[in-house]
Formats: structure tokens, sequence, C-alpha cells
């Protein structure tokens, strides 16, 4: 190799170099000028807990004030959208009743994503299981492979939506977890309205977490576990 | 002696049609080339928008008239599959901006932002099936009124 190469190496290496340390910079300002977010971390898991002995027969606010955050119409015929049910039940041999919210339980093996024909129903790397819905061809699986009937259809068309929540004709829907509160830094709506705050919402992730703590000192259950789809949704008391 | 008559004046009409025909049709390529290539012709078709809140943001009109489609789909599946909600490109905040200020929508008329482009192409968006057309400023105030 004669002198005249290595010269040539030597100066673009020294120039390649000299252009990242100025672009560098500039590309992390455009970043943070341009409001860029990192994104869903799969270092978080959202979850709740649910303390049924709190959860008191009758009320529904949970279900209102998601009705009201996500521009449901609250009505619950069959052709309604519901992302949150209550649900009352009764042990038969001993007479006690609980009342309970239903909903998306965030499975970490979510049942409605396998089935998924076009990959719209998929989960988020924090754990939430949403519907793409510029992909849902409104087949209807994920309903049917769902075991907490969390899903519903959206049979006619719709006006005026949340312009944070895009609901549309055609398309299946559920419970995000109120993604778009998340994503700011806020909680669920139904966390929020819950007036015994029976709701308890964090990352399970996170061991210094309320939840976390909560979930290890008290005895919880997750609904249908033998299915092991290990839902981000739990409940005590039950 | 009859018959030759006749047919020369088949031939003369023929002529004649012949040349209106060729005069229409020089007419017809002056028309087209007087509507393509002078500007008074086209900004007179051109859409009148209601623009909001006009000027230059992520990049200039003239590319963004040909390009915000991608950025917009670019952006929403960055947004929903990967949670990344970067404010520039976000259907959102466009819509923040040049919502019209009379009535804070950009689909409700036929000049508002996005119709009177598309009506003009005949193109058809489908984001309104399920976004919000309005200003979401505006929107929580409606609802928070209520």
């Amino acid at each position: 190799m004669n002198q005249v190469d290595l010269q040539r190496r030597s100066f673009l290496k020294a120039s390649a170099g000299a252009a990242a340390i100025a672009i560098a910079p500039g590309m992390m300002l455009y970043q943070v000028a341009n409001g860029q977010t990192a994104g869903a971390s799969g270092k978080v898991r959202w979850g709740m807990l649910i303390d049924t002995t709190q959860c008191k027969t009758g009320c529904n606010d949970c279900v209102t004030a998601c009705n009201r955050e996500n521009g449901l119409s609250g009505k619950t015929g069959p052709t309604d959208s519901q992302w949150i049910r209550k649900i009352e039940i009764k042990d038969i041999s001993s007479g006690r009743e609980l009342s309970l919210p239903m909903m998306c339980q965030h499975c970490e093996h979510p049942p409605c994503v396998d089935v998924c024909p076009t990959n719209a129903s998929f989960k988020r790397a924090d754990g939430i299981v949403l519907v793409d819905k510029h992909r849902c061809i409104g087949c209807r699986y994920c309903m049917m492979a769902c075991p907490y009937k969390a899903r519903s259809f959206v049979h006619e068309p719709l006006h005026d939506q949340n312009p944070d929540v895009p609901r549309g004709k055609g398309t299946v829907e559920s419970c995000t977890l109120c993604v778009h509160r998340i994503d700011a830094g806020g909680k669920p709506a139904c966390a929020e309205a819950c007036p015994n705050q029976a709701i308890l919402f964090g990352d399970l992730n996170d061991p210094d977490s309320e939840i976390a703590r909560k979930v290890r000192s008290v005895a919880s259950v997750q609904v249908r576990a033998d299915l092991q789809l290990n839902p981000g949704v739990r409940y005590q008391g039950m | 002696m009859r018959e030759l008559r006749e047919q020369s004046a088949l031939l003369r009409t023929r002529g004649s049609l012949a040349g209106f025909l060729k005069a229409l049709s020089v007419l017809i390529v002056a028309w087209f080339a007087l509507s393509v290539f002078s500007p008074a012709q086209a900004a007179e078709t051109a859409p009148r928008l209601d623009i909001g809140k006009g000027g230059e943001c992520v990049k200039d009109p003239q590319w963004m008239r040909k390009n915000h489609m991608h950025l917009l789909k670019h952006q929403r599946d960055e947004t929903l599959r990967k949670g990344i909600r970067e404010e520039s490109a976000s259907l959102k905040n466009c819509i923040e901006c040049h919502a019209s200020t009379k009535d804070d929508s950009v689909i409700a008329r036929e000049d508002s932002f996005c119709v009177g482009c598309h009506r003009y192409e005949a193109v058809k968006p489908d984001c309104f099936e399920c976004h919000s057309g309005t200003r979401k400023s505006a929107w929580l105030r409606q609802r928070n009124g209520k």
C-alpha cells in the first residue's frame, strides 16, 4: 500500500468521525424539539388490581366513566359496544354475592392475538392488548377466542368521536386501558372514577409500585387462571 | 351527368366538413394548451381552502401536498403499534392547526382543509370514518360544556 492510499484512508476516517460528532447532537435536539416520545417500553407491564370487597353492587361509575371517555353510547343491546361491564355473581352454596367490573384482561398470551388473521389484534410492548383498526377486517375471530367476552363489534357508522379515541364501523374494539391517557402519564378513566378506589392501576413489573406491593401482600386471583393466559388484571377477594 | 353533379356536390360538402373538423381540432388543442399552461386559468379552477392556521410547519406546502399521506401512514403505525407519539406528523396535531376557525373542522364543508383538495383530486380519504375531524380543544370544550 502506498503513501497516497494511507493518507486517503486516514482522511476519510477523520472526516467520518467529524461528521458523526457534528450530526449526533443535532439528531438528539431534533427528536426533543419534535416531541418524540420513547414509545411503549418492554420493561413495563401495565395492570390492574380490582378489590371486589370495595366494589359496590349497583354502582356503575366505572362503566359511565369509560363510556364518556371513549365515546360509547352506554346502551347494552346485542349490537352496542361495551368495553367494561358490571357483573353480579353469587356462590350458590354459601349465598355470598359479589359485584365486579369485567373488561379486557390484557393477557400476556392473548388468544385474540393468536387467532387474528391480519395481525390487527396485537399486544404492545408494555402489555396493553389493542386492535389496529387500520388492519382489522371485522371477521370477529378475536371475539370468539376471548374467554372474557371483552370485545365488541361496531355495527353502525359513528360520528363525533373523541379525537383521542378513534372508533369506526366494521372493526372490533375493546378496553384499551385508556392507552391515550397512559401515554400522557395518566391512569384509566375507570380507575380514576371509582368512588371507593377499588381499581388500582400501575406497573406490575416495578417492585416499588403500589400495585406490585399489594399483589405481593394480599391474595388475588386471575379470572380463568386455568387457561394460563396470565392476565394483567387481577381480582382481590373473589 | 346528373350523377356526376351529385357526386361533386357530395365531395364539396365532404371537403367543407373536413375543413370544419380540422378547425375544430385546432381550436380544441389550443384551448387545452391554454388551460394547461396559463396560470390565470389554473388559479380559477384550483380549490380555495379554509386552511385555519397556514404557513410552513413540517415542510413547505408544495412538499406536503405531495407527501403528507406518507407521513401520516408512517406515523399511524408508529403511534398505534409502538406507542411513539411524535407530535410533528400526528393527525390530531395537523387538525389542531388546520381546522377551520369558523367550525373547528377539517371535513365539515366543501372548502374545509381536507375536503377541498380531496374532492378536487377525486381521492377519498378514509381517515375520518374513525378519526375525528374536529379540533381536539374545541371537542373537549363542547363535551365538558354538556
